[in-house]
């Protein structure tokens, strides 16, 4: 073993970006989170992007089928799952097929060359005569071959498993031979494995041998030159998990319950990407949490809306097609001053679009796609682990300022994962929730008002069963302080004003925007919202350290704005706002701020790469 | 909280009367509308019931019928179209113990809203639902419904409805529904004791109450209504009774196989022994009754059921939804939100 060691070269890498491809039934997801886990407690900065077919079970071996997952570890802040990969590891031909443009020029290819027989090749429409792995060898790549099922089969010959059930272990034989290659310890995933497989221990055994010999085969074989360490990164000292959006928002929810003591009430329809919200809530049913699954995305709301009439705090997920379906009801909601949250975990649309697929093009959607003025509070997440931040944020506005919010995330945050420090539940910034108090003598002192308002704008809340306080709401244009039904022309003029100016007043309750990299004032400003936070702080850094006058301030609040941005805005000579949509921030803030803002835009399903911004903050600063 | 407040057992508001039950608002449905009648009947019940109005809700949607929760000094939300059972379903899985009910007609809760409507009925949350059908539009002006006849002629079928309608109460049971009943505003008294009966079930009620539209269809029910006809074309109901009809209960219902036939009792060849007892907890006998809809014309002209159809309590949705949470308080113990975010796994950066 050491003498084969020793003629190993072993390099030291700043920053690594892996993506593993295979069939949807090889178990890639596992591999990568179970590579994401060690990562992790290695103490790497990371960040992971996992990439699902969008049909279920795709035709095995075709490249529809294929499911793949990226990570981006280093030793440095890492801000994305990676542009471009340094190595591609294919389980078979199609994967290769679907992958292999991620890959940078002189890459790493490990290959299962068990993946890539005439079956395999025909499947993933390459010619007969193709010979795509030598053909990638002939073009720069470094391709390793491995005959893993084999491999696979070999090592676990004596296990008495079907064949089935051996072949099923391969990912953990590719798994243990990039353990080795990365200088990773196994013992998580060991634990892991004989956690997942306690009931079946000849299964647990089975998984752990072949990830054993795959480290070995590392070790064993010459096929390896070199081996890689990365070193931890330096990062806020604290306890740390591994965490995706919508996870994020599971736990900010939760956190909420617990924060606030409200019973939360979540109306939800399955939708991709957002089902796992209602997945994570249905399961903290002892946090105070009802989940309701309802017939459609309009009974979702108007179920949340009905509890948060009781005095729940009503919650909604979805996401686009859902969301306009709630668009009614949220304008009700509007009407009926009560608190509630919107979950829109953004997909690329328009209609179904493309469900697996992210886009950032529910913006104006979201702060202006409803019948008459109606406004609500937008808030949006740029990371999964700011998902928890967001959503607690936005449980918080629609509480303390009875109005609904609208959270927007997207599926490139809600399935991505980042390391995420753990708040203490006691540090966690407690929620004014103010039921109207009962009047013991009922009415007798002039009729309870509902729609008096206090110093912000904020009606009271007045839930059934207080003594007193009995009245009617709904979405027919109220009277000011009575909350009758008036269809006077000054009083609905008054009225629509009001509702805006209590969204407006929310301003006066969030923090001042900030400038996240760079000076106050300058040549170039960059401005985004939601889930391009990391590509264009990654970008923004490496330009300024070639010298480029450029700054960069990421939005969270989208309406109301924070107060100060107009002029945070006017300290720079140009404006860029680059987003996943055709340009909408933009001609809000062209709008508001009359300011020669410049978009740049794609629609194309996935997040922009760190060098698609540097390119446009080059173009930019140098004319 | 409890929705009957008692001392020594004694509902606290009996002192309460149907007028303390009318809000402050004008009501504006048009002269002669037979929702006046049920307003006054559900107001008259409300004291009965022993439920102080801060514990009672209604909810309605959109729709002539759906202005009813403005009129109630009872808690309300007037919401949006068709929707009305999902808002309801909320409240009620959220609180319990409230009373609820929703208000709606045969366009709000049968044409844009059925969808919600069918899924209430099959999940069965305990609320009161009334279905004011007039088989009409009323607050749109004057278009069909789907309770319209086919062949009606109104302002969008100039040549006559070409949609063959729903029959509400057969459309209840096959979703699922755990009571059905049908009552009428032209008969005040029996509307009370059905809406009674319909407060009283545990579980979605479901009642149809055929409602006059003055304006836009009126006498749609007359054939039920008219004291000249209603002897013969009308039964009531009564559970473990025979079923019978006409002045000093002439005729009778029996049942010929599956096959309900409608027999002369004065005639000499039949006598109550004969006859169909109705039994409200039998769900085939229920759909045999809630047909008796669709043939009425064709067969003889049978007569129509009024009434508790089909009354047989199961688990209520909220019942459910609350065990769940109970067990689940009990198999995973108080909140431990530190633990929650903890999460399996974990690392410490020093």
């Amino acid at each position: 073993m050491s003498t084969k060691q020793a003629q190993i070269k072993q390099t030291q890498k700043k920053e690594v970006t892996i993506r593993f491809a295979g069939d949807s039934g090889d178990g890639i997801q596992l591999t990568g989170s179970q590579f994401t886990s060690t990562t992790a407690l290695s103490g790497n900065d990371l960040s992971t992007f996992p990439d699902y077919p969008a049909e279920i079970r795709a035709p095995a071996g075709t490249v529809p089928g294929v499911s793949g997952f990226q990570i981006h570890f280093g030793s440095t802040a890492i801000h994305t799952p990676g542009d471009i990969c340094d190595v591609l590891v294919v389980m078979n031909a199609a994967a290769l097929k679907a992958n292999l443009k991620s890959l940078k020029p002189g890459g790493v290819i490990i290959a299962n060359s068990d993946g890539f027989g005439k079956k395999d090749l025909s499947l993933a429409k390459y010619g007969p005569e193709d010979t795509p792995l030598t053909e990638a060898r002939e073009s720069g790549y470094t391709v390793i071959e491995i005959d893993i099922t084999k491999m696979t089969r070999e090592s676990l010959k004596e296990s008495g498993l079907a064949p089935k059930d051996i072949d099923r272990c391969k990912n953990m034989f590719v798994l243990g031979v990039v353990y080795w290659l990365y200088s990773r310890k196994m013992d998580s995933t060991i634990q892991f494995i004989k956690k997942k497989f306690s009931k079946k221990p000849e299964i647990a055994e089975a998984n752990i041998k072949a990830l054993n010999d795959g480290y070995t085969f590392g070790i064993a074989t010459e096929i390896f030159n070199e081996r890689y360490s990365v070193e931890a990164a330096p990062i806020e000292p604290g306890t740390y998990r591994n965490i995706t959006g919508n996870d994020a928002v599971v736990m900010g929810i939760a956190a909420m319950a617990n924060k606030s003591e409200l019973p939360v009430f979540l109306g939800s329809y399955p939708i991709t990407p957002a089902s796992d919200i209602l997945h994570g809530l249905s399961r903290l049913k002892h946090f105070g949490i009802t989940t309701f699954q309802a017939e459609d995305e309009i009974a979702a709301i108007t179920s949340a809306i009905g509890a948060s009439f009781g005095g729940s705090l009503g919650i909604t997920s979805s996401s686009g097609p859902g969301i306009a379906l709630k668009s009614e009801a949220i304008a009700l909601a509007t009407m009926l001053e009560l608190p509630l949250v919107i979950i829109n975990v953004q997909r690329a649309g328009p209609s179904t679009g493309l469900p697996t697929k992210t886009e950032q093009a529910d913006l104006l959607q979201a702060v202006y796609g409803r019948a008459g003025e109606c406004p609500l509070a937008v808030i949006s997440a740029s990371s999964p682990a700011d998902c928890f931040d967001v959503v607690y944020e936005a449980c918080r506005i629609a509480i303390e300022h009875m109005i609904p919010v609208m959270m927007l995330s997207d599926g490139y945050i809600a399935n991505g994962a980042e390391p995420w420090k753990l708040p203490k539940a006691a540090d966690l910034k407690p929620v004014r929730v103010r039921y109207e108090k009962a009047r013991e003598n009922g009415q007798q002192n002039g009729p309870f008002l509902p729609y008096t308002r206090d110093e912000n704008q904020v009606r009271p809340w007045a839930i059934p069963g207080t003594k007193g306080l009995t009245h009617r709401v709904g979405g027919i244009e109220k009277e000011h302080e009575t909350g009758n039904i008036s269809y006077d022309p000054d009083n609905h003029d008054f009225m629509v004003r009001i509702r805006e100016k209590k969204r407006d007043q929310i301003a006066r309750f969030i923090p001042e925007q900030k400038i996240d990299e760079g000076n106050s004032s300058g040549k170039l400003l960059v401005i985004g919202w939601g889930s391009t936070y990391g590509s264009i702080k990654s970008a923004v850094t490496t330009a300024r350290q070639e010298g480029m006058d450029v700054s960069f301030t990421h939005l969270r609040y989208l309406s109301p704005f924070p107060q100060n941005l107009g002029d945070l805005l006017g300290q720079f000579e140009k404006i860029l706002v680059p987003e996943i949509n055709r340009g909408q921030l933009v001609r809000i803030l062209r709008d508001k701020f009359m300011i020669p803002a410049e978009g740049f835009n794609q629609v194309r399903g996935v997040p922009f790469t760190v060098t698609e911004i540097k390119d446009k903050i080059t173009e930019l600063c140098s004319s | 909280m409890s929705t009957q407040k008692t001392v020594n057992g004694t509902p606290q508001n009996g002192t309460l009367k149907g007028k303390d039950f009318a809000s402050d608002q004008d009501v504006r449905w048009c002269p002669g509308c037979g929702d006046y009648t049920i307003l006054k009947q559900i107001q008259n019940l409300m004291p009965k019931l022993g439920i102080e109005p801060e514990n009672i809700v209604f909810v309605a949607g959109i729709g002539c019928s759906s202005r009813f929760p403005y009129y109630m000094n009872t808690y309300g939300v007037h919401g949006i179209h068709g929707r009305a059972p999902a808002i309801a379903t909320g409240l009620k899985i959220s609180r319990p113990e409230l009373s609820v009910w929703v208000v709606t007609g045969d366009g709000d809760g049968l044409s844009i809203g059925g969808n919600h409507l069918i899924h209430m009925l099959r999940r069965n949350p305990d609320l009161n639902m009334l279905l004011f059908n007039n088989e009409i539009y009323g607050l749109t002006k004057g278009q069909y419904s789907p309770t319209s006849h086919p062949g009606h002629v109104t302002k969008s079928t100039p040549m006559g409805s070409v949609d063959f309608p729903f029959n509400p109460l057969s459309l209840a049971l096959g979703a699922g529904s755990s009571f059905i009943a049908r009552a009428m505003d032209r008969d005040p008294k029996h509307l009370q004791v059905t809406l009674e009966r319909s407060q009283q079930h545990k579980g979605t009620s479901y009642l149809e109450i055929y409602q006059n539209c003055i304006v836009f269809n009126d006498g749609a029910f007359s054939p039920y209504t008219d004291k000249s006809m209603r002897d013969m074309t009308s039964i009531y109901l009564e559970h473990g009774q025979p079923i019978t009809f006409g002045k000093d209960d002439s005729h009778g219902l029996r049942l010929d196989g599956c096959r309900p036939e409608t027999v002369d009792l004065q005639s000499g060849n039949w006598s109550k022994e004969d006859l169909w007892i109705h039994d409200e907890k039998d769900q085939n006998k229920a759909w045999l009754l809630s047909t008796l809809f669709d043939n009425n014309k064709e067969e003889g002209g049978l007569p129509r059921p009024f009434g508790v159809l089909f009354a047989r309590e199961r688990p209520t949705y909220e019942e459910l939804v609350r065990d769940q949470i109970t067990a689940a308080k009990e198999q995973l113990g108080e909140a431990d939100l530190d633990a929650l975010l903890s999460g399996e796994e974990t690392w410490v950066v020093k």
